[in-house]
């Protein structure tokens, strides 16, 4: 009885807590990395999804290694490119890392 | 052992008020009720921070746009209606999106004054709005009394600056429809900063492309009170030699001083007068008047100095100015790609502020800017901007951004495809 209501109790506490805390949830990290994310926006629309027919491509879902590697190819020139390879040399290969993790992890 | 469970019970929920308050305050993201956010001007600047404020805080703060304008007009691709190979049709967005899609009050109204103390804004029709947070993103001035006889000018229609794209870009482009074959389009440039370095150049480039095509027998002329081409300088003049050789003439330093509409003649400090068919007088500018008549342009009266971190006034605490209107960190044009970009680094800041999260350490910024040379080909600059937490300023990252390497085809295509997604970007 008596460790039966303790378990309910703080069972309660995780529910409640859980509850207050979700509303608008998010954490800085997730925050700081959308908001830099949308550096590329500008160019390549809100959540990397482009107008219709956009040359320019949509980013959105585009899997993280194979945006990593193209990016890599624009910073060392290995890619050619209007603009890309004189923006990306102003990143760093972390800033990099995070923009496309946060691409990949969106739905197309 | 009622009791005894009740009383665990008090404890355990006063360490979930505190902790959820504790959480509140440092961890959680956790936004107050009814948290409000008022954006004074819906440009390149103004529309972002709205759109995104609403976005990054999961739509959980409040936002009201203030926006005098029915549409959106764009600057940047303005100058293609004045050289004829686009409309304004072309360049206009309505803001309904930023009200059905993302939630964002667009009042139809301008700003009258600002109570930084009281946190309210007042409208011109009379009422006042409160905010936790306000963003002014009110575009240039022209300051028109530097320039003697130009506000007269303006007034009656004769000389236009189309500065800020609306009528006046479709007036100036009938003028110029209008002029006789064998005028003269003038163009003055004020001292740098002015809102678009290369906005003028492309102007002229365009007009010469039109007189080229329609008028071959009229000239256009650069007055420019810099001592050379401010932007994108070695790709303008080359191409201007290559393909508008007897129609576009470009000369420095020369500042406009006085106008004579009688006459349609320019006044320098130190040169002979410039008659023309078709005046472009440009004076200086200074931090759009919201800004200049609530006390926020502390530097020599014209900007607004920021902390650049957050964009937030030196002057007044919870008022963040952007875009056009601040002091610009070094090497950072006053461009409506650059204002975007700022309207993402302060809604995150300010979603951050209303959250209790940390502040971003380390935002950073792009700026990618296209001007057609011709109907067809395009030229750009592109930059990246570091913010440094040491110096607390942003700092063009060593190696990065660039020129073209020439006018191209290619470009021209995605400049246009710039504009359709930097415009959803803003309002859609």
């Amino acid at each position: 009885m008596h460790s039966f209501a303790r378990f309910s109790l703080s069972t309660f506490t995780f529910l409640l807590l859980g509850l207050s805390t979700g509303y608008a949830q998010q954490s800085a990290t997730a925050l700081h990395q959308r908001a830099n994310a949308a550096m590329c926006a500008n160019c390549h629309g809100s959540e990397g999804k482009t107008v219709d027919g956009s040359a320019v491509p949509s980013i959105n879902g585009m899997p993280k290694d194979y945006m990593v590697l193209q990016m890599k190819a624009f910073k060392d020139g290995s890619r050619p490119a209007t603009v890309m390879h004189q923006l990306t040399k102003g990143l760093t290969d972390a800033q990099i890392e995070s923009i496309a993790s946060y691409y990949a992890s969106n739905k197309r | 052992m009622k009791r005894r469970h009740f009383v665990q019970a008090s404890l355990a929920l006063g360490s979930i008020g505190s902790l959820a308050t504790l959480m509140g305050c440092s961890t959680t993201g956790r936004i107050p009720e009814k948290a409000r956010v008022v954006v004074v001007g819906g440009g390149y600047g103004g529309a972002t921070t709205a759109k995104y404020v609403r976005m990054l805080s999961n739509y959980q703060i409040d936002v009201v746009l203030i926006e005098p304008d029915a549409a959106f007009v764009s600057c940047p691709m303005s100058n293609l209606v004045i050289g004829g190979s686009k409309t304004m049709a072309d360049i206009t967005t309505p803001y309904d999106n930023l009200s059905s899609k993302h939630g964002v009050n667009v009042v139809r109204d301008y700003v009258s004054g600002v109570d930084a103390t009281k946190k309210t804004v007042t409208l011109a029709s009379g009422p006042s709005i409160r905010y936790d947070k306000l963003v002014l993103s009110p575009g240039i001035e022209l300051m028109f009394n530097s320039i003697e006889g130009l506000k007269q000018a303006n007034a009656s229609g004769q000389i236009l600056q189309a500065w800020k794209a609306g009528p006046e870009t479709a007036n100036l482009r009938k003028q110029l429809v209008d002029m006789p074959d064998g005028g003269v389009f003038a163009i003055s440039i004020p001292e740098a900063p002015y809102r678009c370095p290369p906005g003028p150049y492309e102007r002229a480039s365009q007009v010469a492309h039109y007189f080229k095509q329609s008028k071959p027998k009229s000239k256009v002329l650069i007055l420019d009170a810099n001592q050379d081409v401010t932007s994108k300088g070695p790709l303008f003049k080359k191409f201007w030699a290559d393909n508008y050789k007897g129609i576009l003439e470009y000369i420095p330093q020369h500042n406009v001083t006085a106008v004579d509409a009688k006459t349609n003649t320019l006044k320098f400090e130190v040169q002979n007068d410039v008659k023309a068919n078709v005046l472009n007088v440009l004076p200086a500018m200074r931090a759009g008047s919201i800004a200049v008549q609530s006390g926020l342009a502390n530097a020599n009266g014209r900007w607004c100095g920021v902390n650049y971190q957050t964009f937030e006034s030196t002057q007044a605490k919870d008022v963040h100015v952007i875009g056009d209107s601040i002091m610009p960190a070094p090497a950072m044009p006053k461009s409506g790609h650059m204002a975007n970009s700022h309207g993402k680094v302060t809604a995150a800041a300010i979603v951050a502020q209303l959250s209790d999260l940390a502040i971003n350490p380390e935002p950073f910024l792009t700026n990618t800017c296209y001007s057609f040379v011709n109907d067809k080909y395009v030229v750009h600059v592109a930059s990246v901007h570091q913010y440094d937490s040491k110096d607390k300023t942003y700092k063009t990252v060593p190696g990065s951004g660039g020129l073209s390497a020439a006018p191209s085809e290619l470009e021209a295509i995605y400049a246009w495809n710039w504009a359709q997604n930097i415009w959803a970007d803003t309002l859609r």
